[in-house]
């Protein structure tokens, strides 16, 4: 098939599985088994698109004319590729973990949920293929609306409020900050289309330059920057397999994802690096690594932790982008993927944990490791991948970041860099460590097993794909090559 | 078409008489209603002049669509003494804004005005609605300035009515029609004193003949305080911020298909009034001399936007909220016309026609909410979103876009809007009006909570409204979303109206470009 067709088939195929879920919303079975058949062919259509990639050029989609000059347009380029690769193999292994959560845990409206899961992946698709911020922003909006309801899926007070509290903070920023940037960038150089080298170079200058990046910078919400990362904490009421491939994956990596479009198609890193625009940023993501990183390491809410976690990781994402490299770039791209297998086992860790004990609090959990030896084996595993050890994929987006780092001349980056494994050590590690060491006198988990096959296999799965990506990380920076050499 | 150059002697076609048969429809229906005197018959009739109006309405805007213009010469007599009627691409896109909400209204208006007013009223009612129609119909579609008055007087006298008629449900209706009855007639009463003044000045009263008399004129007295009054008058129509008072119990007392057909048709004709008569009657040179837009207009169009909208967040009434959101959106489409460009005239007429259809399938969704829980505070239609999937759906389709969220026909304004201020090198003016669409967000999300996430109300029907309102709802809903995507309609016509704004007026047409001629040298 050519690849507009798959192109189409993975955008439209999650939208199937949302219909079917509608349709067969009361036989259990038939519903859930149609929804993964529609997710291994969406994973299949992207798989395609890879497959296509060489023989033949990439060419603009364009779906329709919105306003005279502004197209939703799609397009195929290795970033958005590796995205959409991430965003819909992991909904595989989430949906398998997502039937046993979902079932372990007796929830709730499970047609509902699976719906508007389909919805938030074919979202993501959408993003990773657009063709111009236009569509892209576009999608970035479906994904945010369609995710609310995950949110507050639970229909408690908590959840309700935890929920207002995402769809105002990605609502708010997006349309006050980030439309306008794309407003003004449209105002600016008259196209929204990513182009090698960006679009901006000669069209502003001075200090207008770092303004734009900083509407850009704080609109994208998703990227969780500091003063802007509340939503990703209060958006961990929802059930496990959301935070897991939305939270973790879909939804955050869409954030970083369209920064580093951004700043590579959009700004140009040449022209970040030239201006020195970018300079602020690098501060504000720093501090966002740190700081959120201390204030994991005080959750005691093994969820929360990690959403603490996962807002100081993504942070390295806009700190490659910040320091204005290639390295940094590489770093930061392949850091979405790294990250994204990482995360998203220790939260299937976590639900599995929670499915099998209903504990949330690490200070609950003393003991557990012997009871569930492959949940823990497996978040061990998720963990060092996170901390950046080898050999284990996160090794190499760190190694790369601190090469960019060096680059750029920032060498207390580097420091900082550092300074977050080590945070990261000490708040993750002993999650593991209390698991298999620590026993409470009157222990009163002796009863408790693994959770179902359905809740612990799905992470050990993800687990040895961070072995995997550390082995193939060179053929993915090959892969990645071309969006830097375009750039120049 | 032929034209009068080509050929002097033409026989006229039903096709060249569209201008004047957009009104007449509607006028002849309503006595017709009356005198038959049933009340199946009248909503039948009346659904007919709707339809055949929106057909008439479409049919001329496929004529002017290029930029061209229709002048149609009522009873053969030649302007400036016949009366002139004149369609181009600004009015005959709000023609078909009115024309079509009609025609969407009216079958939703069936089950929802006979749950809401006894049937003794019905054809009374459809009498009423279709006089509305007329007068709106009217005031768009005339180029002579005292018609302009006669059209809006005959349209709210009946909106006065349709308003009243509320009153079975709650009395307070009548009070709402009294108070918007007072508020209408002193707009009418300033906007006519205006006509006077120009009158006196002109010795006119064809728009575009008066267009050209004033030309030079920007430093008479008389002309200014012409000028003041026809703002201020059709100012209290519009809701222009500080003179809204009557808008939000009329909306919200008023029966539900009576407060959709409102909202999405006659705030946006007199908007259109304002536009014509300060772009094509003084032309754009005068209104910048007098410095009047950014200056006056923006400042009451910002507060609109802020303290209408901060009022809408706490509101505990879903269609009284409605009716605060429209004065802030309302303030969108004035701060369009302060920019002063071709862009931002264009965000006026792109929003006016998707705020209309964003706020006709909102308001049909609070028809719908009344119909089966019969109010629409949020502590009685609360978890209705459950029972009532399709209307709750919808409510949520409008509120995105409301607030402006891509996809949806809002954002599609709110784009034109901002880059509009962008190009104008305003770019305080851009981030007020992203900063004022969060206030969308918060009040529109509250709604979409309280319509979910709650159970419903033990003495609500658990039931989805009937499909005679669903349907036309979401065609409405539909549309929002349509909209938002393929705007070559919209962004259009829209785009062709403001640069023939903005051109000024194109003078007498003696000779007219298109389809014209009519009743001349006949």
């Amino acid at each position: 098939m050519d690849t507009n067709t798959l192109i189409f088939l993975a955008l439209l195929l999650p939208v199937l599985a949302m219909f079917g879920n509608m349709v067969f919303a009361r036989q259990d079975n038939l519903r859930d088994g149609f929804t993964f058949v529609c997710a291994i062919l969406t994973f299949g259509a992207v798989l395609g698109v890879l497959g296509n990639l060489g023989n033949s050029t990439s060419e603009e989609i364009v779906l329709v004319e919105m306003l005279p000059g502004l197209q939703i347009a799609l397009q195929v380029e290795p970033l958005g590729l590796m995205f959409a690769l991430v965003a819909s193999g992991l909904w595989i292994v989430t949906h398998i973990y997502g039937l046993g959560y979902m079932r372990g845990n007796k929830e709730k409206h499970h047609a509902r949920f699976f719906a508007c899961f389909s919805v938030a992946i074919s979202a993501a698709i959408g993003i990773a293929f657009s063709a111009n911020l236009l569509t892209l922003f576009l999608f970035y909006e479906v994904l945010t609306v369609s995710t609310y309801p995950l949110v507050a899926h639970k229909g408690t007070p908590e959840a309700i409020r935890g929920a207002r509290t995402y769809l105002g903070v990605l609502i708010g920023t997006s349309i006050a900050l980030f439309l306008t940037a794309i407003i003004w960038t449209y105002t600016l150089a008259g196209t929204l289309d990513f182009a090698p080298g960006g679009i901006l170079q000669g069209k502003v200058e001075g200090l207008l330059v770092p303004v734009l990046l900083g509407l850009f910078a704080f609109g994208i919400g998703k990227a969780a920057l500091m003063p802007f990362h509340r939503w990703l904490p209060a958006a961990m009421v929802a059930p496990t397999p959301v935070s897991a491939l939305l939270h973790a994956v879909a939804v955050v990596k869409a954030g970083v994802f369209t920064m580093l479009k951004v700043g590579v198609y959009t700004f140009g890193i040449d022209f970040l690096a030239d201006t020195g625009a970018s300079d602020w940023l690098m501060w504000i993501a720093a501090y966002t690594i740190l700081a959120s990183s201390i204030v994991a390491y005080q959750q005691d809410n093994l969820k929360r932790r990690l959403a603490y976690s996962t807002v100081s990781q993504l942070s390295y994402v806009t700190l490659g982008l910040a320091l204005a490299t290639q390295m940094g770039v590489m770093g930061g791209a392949l850091q979405i993927a790294m990250h994204a297998m990482g995360k998203i086992t220790l939260f299937m860790c976590a639900g599995a944990i929670y499915v099998a004990t209903h504990k949330s609090n690490i200070s609950e959990m003393k003991g557990l490791g012997r009871s569930m030896p492959f949940t823990y084996i497996a978040f061990l595993i998720g963990a060092l991948s996170i901390i950046g050890l080898p050999p284990l994929g996160g090794s190499w987006s760190k190694w790369l970041l601190m090469v960019g780092a060096a680059d750029a001349d920032h060498q207390i980056m580097i420091g900082v860099l550092m300074a977050s494994s080590l945070l990261s050590l000490s708040y993750l590690l002993p999650v593991v460590a209390q698991g298999f060491f620590s026993t409470s006198p009157d222990n009163p988990y002796n009863g408790i097993k693994e959770a179902p096959a359905f809740c612990y296999i799905p992470p050990v799965f993800t687990a040895i794909g961070c072995v995997i990506l550390f082995l193939y990380a060179g053929t993915l920076v090959e892969f990645l090559t071309p969006v830097l050499e375009e750039a120049q | 078409m032929a034209t009068a150059s080509e050929t002097p002697h033409i026989a006229l076609t039903l096709r060249d008489h569209l201008p004047i048969l957009q009104v007449l429809i509607p006028l002849c229906t309503a006595p017709l209603i009356v005198l038959l005197g049933d009340r199946r018959v009248a909503w039948g009739l009346a659904f007919l002049a709707a339809l055949l109006s929106l057909v008439v309405s479409f049919l001329l805007m496929m004529q002017v669509m290029d930029g061209s213009f229709i002048s149609y010469h009522l009873g053969g007599w030649a302007p400036p003494i016949g009366i002139e009627y004149r369609i181009d691409a600004a009015n005959a896109f709000v023609l078909l804004l009115i024309s079509l909400t009609a025609t969407l209204v009216l079958p939703f208006a069936l089950r929802s005005v006979a749950d809401e007013i006894p049937a003794r009223s019905h054809t009374l009612f459809y009498a009423c609605f279709t006089l509305v129609l007329t007068g709106l119909l009217g005031v768009v579609a005339t180029g002579d300035a005292f018609n302009v008055f006669v059209f809006l007087e005959i349209s709210s006298l009946a909106t006065y009515v349709l308003v009243s008629q509320g009153l079975y449900r709650d009395k307070r209706a009548l009070s709402a029609a009294y108070d918007y009855l007072i508020m209408g007639t002193i707009g009418a009463t300033f906007f006519v004193i205006g006509i006077g003044f120009l009158y006196m000045t002109t010795g006119t009263l064809n728009m575009a003949d008066m267009a050209e008399r004033l030309a030079g004129q920007g430093s008479n007295r008389t002309v200014q305080a012409a000028f003041a009054f026809i703002v201020v008058g059709m100012g209290l129509k519009v809701a222009i911020y500080p003179l809204h008072l009557w808008l939000p119990a009329a909306y919200n007392y008023a029966p539900s298909a009576v407060t959709v057909f409102l909202a999405a048709t006659s705030t946006k004709a007199a908007v259109y009034v304002l536009l014509r008569f300060m772009f094509s009657v003084f032309q754009p040179e005068f209104v910048f001399d007098t410095n009047l837009l950014l200056w006056i207009l923006a400042p009451f169009a910002l507060l609109a936007m802020f303290a209408a909208s901060l009022i809408a967040v706490f509101q505990t009434n879903f269609k009284r909220m409605l009716a605060y959101s429209s004065i802030a959106q309302i303030g969108y489409m004035l701060l369009g016309i302060s920019l002063f460009s071709v862009t931002g005239l264009s965000a006026t007429m792109v929003h006016l026609f998707n705020h209309g259809i964003t706020k006709a399938a909102l308001f049909m969704a609070v028809g719908a909410l009344v119909l089966r829980s019969g109010t629409t505070f949020y502590d009685r239609i609360e978890g209705m979103g459950r029972v009532m999937p399709l209307t709750g759906a919808a409510v949520v389709l409008g509120g995105l876009s409301l607030i402006g969220v891509p996809g949806t026909a809002g954002f599609i304004s709110k784009w034109v809007l901002v880059q509009a201020a962008f190009e104008a090198d305003l770019w305080w003016i851009a981030l007020l009006i992203v900063a004022s669409s969060l206030l969308a967000v918060i009040y529109m999300w509250r709604v979409v909570e309280i319509l979910y996430l709650h159970t419903p109300h033990p003495e609500a029907i658990h039931k989805e409204a009937p499909l005679s309102m669903v349907i036309p709802m979401w065609i409405a809903a539909g549309a929002c979303v349509w909209f938002g995507i393929d705007t070559s309609l919209t962004m259009g016509a829209a785009n062709t109206a403001a640069t023939g704004l903005m051109g000024g007026t194109d003078g007498m047409a003696l000779t007219p470009t298109v389809g014209g001629l009519l009743g001349n040298g006949q």
